[in-house]
C-alpha cells in the first residue's frame, strides 16, 4: 500500500495549476451551454432585448462561474469540516428572515446584499446536503440501523423545512425534505423506517389541521385543487398548458411565442420560462433541454461513483438529486402534472440566489471530482 | 479499505442505481406529458391560444350625410380632436392635468371626472380630458407633447350641423343610445361612443343614415391592450339623405321669422308636395346634443315659454281662425246651401236663440256675397253658412283638405289637429253637440285645431284640387341640379268642383289685392308675383261680455301669453299658383286686427323670395356654395 500512500500525499500537495487542469471542463461547458439557453430565453422574454433580464443574468452567471471554480479548488476536507458551520450560518439567516417577518417588516424571504437579494432558503438546500453528507460519513454502516442515530439528521432536515414552510414556501420545503430523504436512503436507512415516518406524518395531518386558521386552510385547498381558483393559480396553469400545447412539435419560432409575449403566460422570465421555451421551440426544444439536463445528472452520477470517499459520494449524489428536483418540480409544475409551487428552472430562470446556490453546489461537486482520490475518515481526518 | 466501508459503499451504489432508475422514470413521465400536450392535444391548445389573443372589434361607420335639395350639406361628420391621457404612461395624473390645464382651459368638473374614470378603468385605457379642441388648442398640446408623457390627441367623428338652429327641427339631432333603444338588433348600438338619431330626419331615417358596422380583428395581450391589427373591414358608411328643403330659402324664412318672438312657417311646392322651408322659431343648436348638452342649457331650453325644442310647424295645434273660412265656403258651395251670389246681411252680430255671436267688425259689413265675405273675412257670413251646413258637412270637407288627422310625414312628432263632428263630441265628452258650436266652428274656432303644416297642405289642395301630400325627402334620393318639373296630376283628385275652387281663390285674391281686403297692406306689388291669401286670428282665451262693454283692452295691456295667435295662409303667383305658405305667429295678434298685421307680411316676404328663387323649377342664382358646404356630384 505504500505506493498508494505516496500517490495520495503527492496529490494533497498539488498546485492550483494542477487542480485547474483536473477540473471537469466537460461539465463546465455543459453548464455554460444551459446558461446560454437561459440567456436566449430571457432575451426573448424581454421581447428581443438584453434588458432587463438577459444582460443581468449573464453577469450573474459569470460571477457564479468564478465562484464555482473557486469552490472546486478548495480541498474537499475543508468543506467537510466547514459543513456544520455553513449549515448553522444558513439556519441563522433563515431565522433572521423569519424574525423580521414576524416583527412586521412584511413577509420578506430574502436579505438584501446590494448585488443580489439572498434567499437563505435557497442556500439551505446546499447546506442541508453538506451537513447530512458529513453526518452520515461519520456513521458506520452497522450503526445506521439504530434509530437514535437518525434523530440528529432528522432535525437537520426538519428544522429548516418547518421554517421555510412557515414563510410559506412549499416548493423549497418539499425540496429540502425530498433531497434530505434521498440522502437518508443512500446512506442506508431501511425502507420500513421511511414508511414509519410517512405514516406518522400522515397521522399528524388531521391534528395539525385543527390548529390552522381559515385563510391557511383555504390556501391549502387551492394548492390541492387549483381549478377551484380559476383567476389565481388555476389561471396560471391553464395558460401555461395553452402556451405549451399550442407550441406543437417544432414550436412557433424564437421570439414568436404569442402567449408568452402577449403576457397570457405569467412569470415567463422566472418559474414559467420552460413553457415559453416549449412554446417557441416546441416538443423538440423541450426534449433537447431535458436531454441537456440529463447529461448533467449523468455527470453528477459519474463523479459520485468515481469518488473514493463516502463524504464525496454522498455530497455529489445529494447535489445531483437536488438539481434533479429543481428541474423535475419546475417542469412538472408548468405542465400541470403537480400543483403550482414556486421552484425556478435552474440555470435558466431569471434570479440570483438560485443561480448562486446551484453553482455553489456544482463547485462542491467539482471539488469532489478533483479530490476524488482523497480518503476521508469518519471524523474527517485523512484516513490512510 | 475496511470491509464495513466497502459494504457501505456497495449499498450506496445499489441504492443510487435505484434512485437513478426512479429519475429516468420521472423524466420519461415528463417527456410523455410533453408529447400529450404538444402533439396529441396540440390542436385544441392552438385554438385556445388564438381565442386568447384575437379580439374582434366593431368599427362605427361614418354616418350618412343630409343635404338640401341642391346638395348643400345640412348634417355632416366633423373631425373632432380630443386630448386623452393614458394613466400608466403619465405617472402623476394630478400634475399632468395641471400641466395640460396650463395650455388649454379644463374645468374642475372635467378634472374630477378624469380622476374618477382612471380609477375605474384599466390604467392603459385612454381617458378623454377634453373634447372638441380647436386647431389652436390642439397645436398647443402637440407642441408640448414631449413634456406631457401619456397625453395625446385622438380624433373621432362628431355630428355637425353647419346651419345650427336654422333647420334644427327638420334635421333633429343625434345623441347617445339610451337603455331603451338597446334592442340587440344592431351591435353598433353597444359601442360606447355611438350616437343615434333622436328626433327629426335623424330619427326617422336613422337606419339608412347609420350604415353597417365594420370590424377590426386585433391582437390583444393578457390585459386587453391592443398590440396590432390583423384584419380590417371598414363596413358601409351610412346613406345620404336628400331633403326637399331649399336651405337658402329656409335661412331666409328663419331670419324673417326671428322678427317675431315665436313663429312657425311652412313653404311648399303645391304641385309636388315638396316642403321647401319649414321653420319653427326660435330653434336650438342640434350640434350641442351630439357634443353633450349641459344641464343648465337643457333646463333653459325646457323653461323657455316659446318652446324652442318643439317643432311648432308640425306639432303646434292652433285654432285656424278665419283661415278655415275657405273650407266652410267650399262646403257651402258643394252642398248648395250658398251660391257665389248668395247675399247675407251682416249687422255686426248673429243671433242664435238667446246667444249672440259677434262679427270682428263692430258695425257690421252690410250685404255681402261670397267674394265679399271672404275678402272682408266677415264672421256673420260664415256663421250663417255654417248654420245652414251643420258641423258634419264642414268636418267632411276639412278632412278632405288634410285637416283633423296626421298627414303621415316622415318626421316624428306630427300632431293631427282636430276637426270635430257630432259623434266625436258625444264619444269623447258624453255631451251632445250644440248648434252654437257649429257657429263658432264656421269661423275656425270652437274645437277646430290645425298645425301650420296642415294649413300649408290645405292651401296646396285649394290650389290644385288634388290630394297633395307633403314630403321632406326627395324620393329619388339625389341632390339634383336640374329639376324635372313636377306635375300635381299624380295626386288623386279631391272631387271638388273646379269652379267652386276658383270662386274661393277669387275671394282670397280679394283679401290681398283689392282695396279694403283684410291683407291689402301686405300685398306683393311686383308684377307677376302677386299672392292671394287668407288671414286668421285664433283666440287664446274667451273675450268676456264685460270686456266688450268696457271696450277691448289695448294690445300692450294684454300679457304676451294671453294675446291671440296671428295666422296667414297664402299662395302665389295668383295667375298660376305654385307656391303656398302658411304662417302662425304665436300671440302675435292685435286684439281685433287678425293675422293680417303680423303673419301676412311674413308670407308676403317669403312668397316673394320663393318666387324669385323658384327652387321648384331651377337652381336658384343664390346658393350656399361655401366649398365645404356642397356635396360635389
Amino acid at each position: 500500500m505504500s505506493m498508494e500512500r505516496t500517490l495520495d500525499s503527492s496529490r494533497e500537495r498539488r498546485s492550483i495549476f494542477d487542480k485547474l487542469l483536473s477540473v471537469n471542463w466537460g461539465l463546465v461547458l455543459l453548464l455554460a451551454l444551459l446558461a446560454c439557453v437561459g440567456f436566449a430565453m430571457l432575451y426573448s422574454a424581454a421581447n428581443g432585448s438584453w434588458q432587463p433580464w438577459a444582460a443581468k443574468q449573464m453577469i450573474r452567471f459569470s460571477i457564479a462561474l468564478l465562484l464555482m471554480i473557486g469552490v472546486a479548488l478548495v480541498d474537499i476536507r475543508v468543506w467537510l469540516r466547514a459543513a456544520y458551520i455553513i449549515y448553522l450560518v444558513a439556519l441563522l439567516l433563515l431565522i433572521a428572515v423569519e424574525l423580521r417577518g414576524a416583527i412586521g417588516m412584511g413577509a420578506q424571504r430574502w436579505i438584501d446584499l446590494g448585488v443580489i437579494q439572498l434567499q437563505p432558503s435557497e442556500l439551505m438546500k446546499v447546506a442541508v446536503v453538506l451537513a447530512l453528507a458529513r453526518y452520515f460519513n461519520g456513521v458506520p454502516i452497522e450503526e445506521i440501523g439504530r434509530p437514535v442515530k437518525l434523530v440528529a439528521p432528522l432535525l437537520l432536515v426538519m428544522v429548516p423545512a418547518v421554517l421555510v414552510l412557515k414563510q410559506p414556501d412549499l416548493g423549497t420545503a418539499l425540496m429540502l425534505v425530498m433531497g434530505g430523504g434521498a440522502i437518508f436512503f443512500l446512506a442506508g436507512v431501511r425502507l420500513w423506517k421511511f414508511a414509519v415516518v410517512l405514516g406518522a406524518g400522515a397521522a399528524l395531518v388531521p391534528i395539525a389541521w385543527r390548529f390552522l386558521r381559515d385563510y391557511q386552510k383555504k390556501r391549502i385547498y387551492t394548492f390541492l385543487d387549483p381549478e377551484n381558483d380559476p383567476l389565481g393559480a388555476g389561471y396560471h396553469i391553464l395558460q401555461s398548458k395553452i402556451a405549451l400545447g399550442s407550441g406543437g412539435i417544432f414550436g412557433k419560432g424564437f421570439l414568436l411565442g404569442t402567449q408568452s409575449h402577449l403576457s397570457f403566460l405569467p412569470e415567463r422570465q422566472t418559474d414559467f420560462i420552460f413553457t415559453m421555451l416549449a412554446e417557441e421551440w416546441g416538443l423538440v426544444g423541450g426534449l433537447v433541454l431535458i436531454g441537456l439536463y440529463s447529461l448533467v445528472f449523468i455527470y453528477g452520477y459519474a463523479i459520485a461513483l468515481l469518488s473514493r470517499n463516502h463524504f464525496g459520494r454522498l455530497l455529489a449524489f445529494g447535489i445531483t438529486i437536488n438539481f434533479f428536483l429543481y428541474v423535475f418540480i419546475n417542469t412538472a409544475m408548468v405542465m400541470g402534472l403537480i400543483p403550482v409551487v414556486g421552484v425556478p428552472l435552474p440555470l435558466i430562470s431569471y434570479g440570483g440566489t438560485a443561480m448562486l446556490t446551484v453553482m455553489f453546489g456544482f463547485g462542491l461537486m467539482m471539488s469532489v471530482y478533483i479530490h476524488r482520490d482523497v480518503r476521508i475518515g469518519r471524523r474527517g481526518e485523512v484516513d490512510l | 479499505m475496511r470491509k464495513q466501508d466497502r459494504d457501505r459503499s456497495r449499498l450506496l451504489n445499489r441504492r443510487a442505481l435505484l434512485l437513478g432508475g426512479g429519475k429516468i422514470a420521472l423524466l420519461g413521465a415528463l417527456a410523455a406529458r410533453m408529447y400529450y400536450l404538444q402533439v396529441v392535444e396540440s390542436a385544441r391548445y392552438r385554438t385556445l391560444a388564438e381565442e386568447n389573443r384575437i379580439n374582434l372589434r366593431l368599427l362605427a361607420p361614418p354616418r350618412g350625410l343630409i343635404t338640401d335639395r341642391f346638395g348643400v350639406l345640412l348634417a355632416d361628420n366633423k373631425q373632432n380632436y380630443r386630448v386623452v391621457v393614458v394613466a400608466d404612461q403619465a405617472g402623476d395624473i394630478v400634475s399632468t392635468l395641471d400641466a395640460v390645464g396650463a395650455l388649454i382651459p379644463i374645468s374642475e368638473a372635467d378634472k374630477r371626472r378624469v380622476l374618477r374614470e382612471i380609477k375605474r378603468k384599466h390604467t392603459f385605457v385612454p381617458v378623454a380630458i377634453r373634447d372638441n379642441l380647436s386647431w389652436e388648442e390642439m397645436a398647443r398640446i402637440e407642441v408640448n407633447a414631449p413634456e406631457l408623457p401619456g397625453v395625446s390627441i385622438e380624433q373621432g367623428l362628431t355630428r355637425d350641423y353647419p346651419f345650427g338652429e336654422t333647420a334644427a327641427h327638420v334635421l333633429g339631432y343625434v345623441a347617445a343610445v339610451s337603455e331603451k333603444e338597446l334592442t340587440g338588433d344592431d351591435p353598433l348600438l353597444e359601442l360606447p361612443d355611438f350616437r343615434i338619431g333622436k328626433s327629426g330626419i335623424e330619427k326617422s331615417h336613422d337606419i339608412e343614415l347609420r350604415g353597417s358596422a365594420g370590424t377590426s380583428e386585433v391582437e390583444v395581450n393578457a390585459f386587453g391592450r391592443v398590440v396590432r391589427e390583423l384584419a380590417r373591414d371598414e363596413g358601409d358608411s351610412g346613406q345620404q339623405v336628400v331633403l326637399t328643403l331649399d336651405m337658402e330659402l329656409q335661412d331666409f324664412v328663419m331670419k324673417r321669422c326671428a322678427a317675431e318672438l315665436s313663429v312657425a312657417c311652412v313653404v311648399m311646392d303645391a304641385w309636388s308636395g315638396d316642403v321647401l322651408a319649414s321653420v319653427s322659431c326660435p330653434g336650438y343648436d342640434p350640434g350641442a346634443f351630439s357634443a353633450g348638452l349641459s344641464t343648465t342649457a337643457w333646463r333653459q331650453l325646457l323653461a323657455d315659454p316659446r318652446g324652442p325644442l318643439n317643432n311648432k310647424a308640425i306639432s303646434g295645434a292652433y285654432s285656424p281662425g278665419s283661415t278655415f273660412k275657405p273650407i266652410v265656403a267650399l262646403a257651402g258651395l258643394e252642398a248648395g246651401v250658398i251660391t257665389p251670389d248668395t247675399r247675407i246681411a251682416c249687422p255686426g252680430h248673429f243671433e242664435l236663440g238667446a246667444a249672440t255671436f259677434h262679427c270682428w267688425r263692430k258695425g257690421g259689413h252690410g250685404m255681402l256675397d261670397l267674394h265679399g265675405g271672404i275678402k272682408n273675412s266677415c264672421d256673420v257670413y260664415f256663421y250663417e253658412t255654417a248654420r245652414r251646413l251643420g258641423i258634419d258637412r264642414i268636418a267632411a270637407m276639412a278632412k278632405r283638405f288634410g285637416l283633423g288627422a296626421p298627414l303621415g310625414i316622415e318626421i316624428p312628432g306630427e300632431k293631427g289637429g282636430l276637426v270635430p263632428t257630432r259623434d266625436w263630441k258625444l264619444g269623447t265628452t258624453g255631451v251632445p253637440w250644440q248648434q252654437g258650436e257649429t257657429i263658432s266652428a264656421g269661423i275656425g274656432q270652437s274645437f277646430v285645431t290645425t298645425t301650420p303644416l296642415q294649413l300649408a297642405v290645405m292651401t296646396a289642395r285649394l290650389v290644385t284640387g288634388r290630394e297633395v301630400q307633403p314630403r321632406f325627402t326627395r324620393p329619388d334620393g339625389v341632390a339634383s341640379r336640374d329639376m324635372p318639373d313636377a306635375d300635381p296630376s299624380h295626386f288623386p283628385s279631391l272631387g271638388v268642383s273646379a269652379r267652386d275652387l276658383a270662386r274661393v281663390l277669387d275671394g282670397m285674391n280679394g283679401v290681398v289685392n283689392e282695396q279694403h281686403g283684410t291683407a291689402y297692406a301686405a300685398r306683393i306689388t311686383d308684377p307677376g308675383l302677386q299672392m292671394a291669401g287668407k288671414s286668421g286670428t285664433a283666440q287664446v282665451r274667451r273675450i268676456s261680455q264685460a270686456e266688450r262693454d268696457t271696450g277691448l283692452r289695448k294690445i300692450k295691456d294684454v300679457p304676451w301669453k294671453e294675446r291671440d295667435h296671428a295666422l296667414f295662409i297664402a299662395l302665389a303667383p295668383v295667375s298660376t299658383p305654385r307656391y303656398v305658405c302658411a304662417c302662425v305667429v304665436e300671440h302675435g295678434g292685435e286684439s281685433a286686427g287678425g293675422g293680417s298685421a303680423v303673419a301676412a307680411p311674413i308670407c308676403r316676404d317669403v312668397l316673394r323670395e320663393v318666387q324669385k328663387r323658384d327652387p321648384a323649377r331651377k337652381v336658384p342664382d343664390r346658393l350656399f356654395t361655401a366649398e365645404n358646404n356642397v356635396v360635389r356630384s
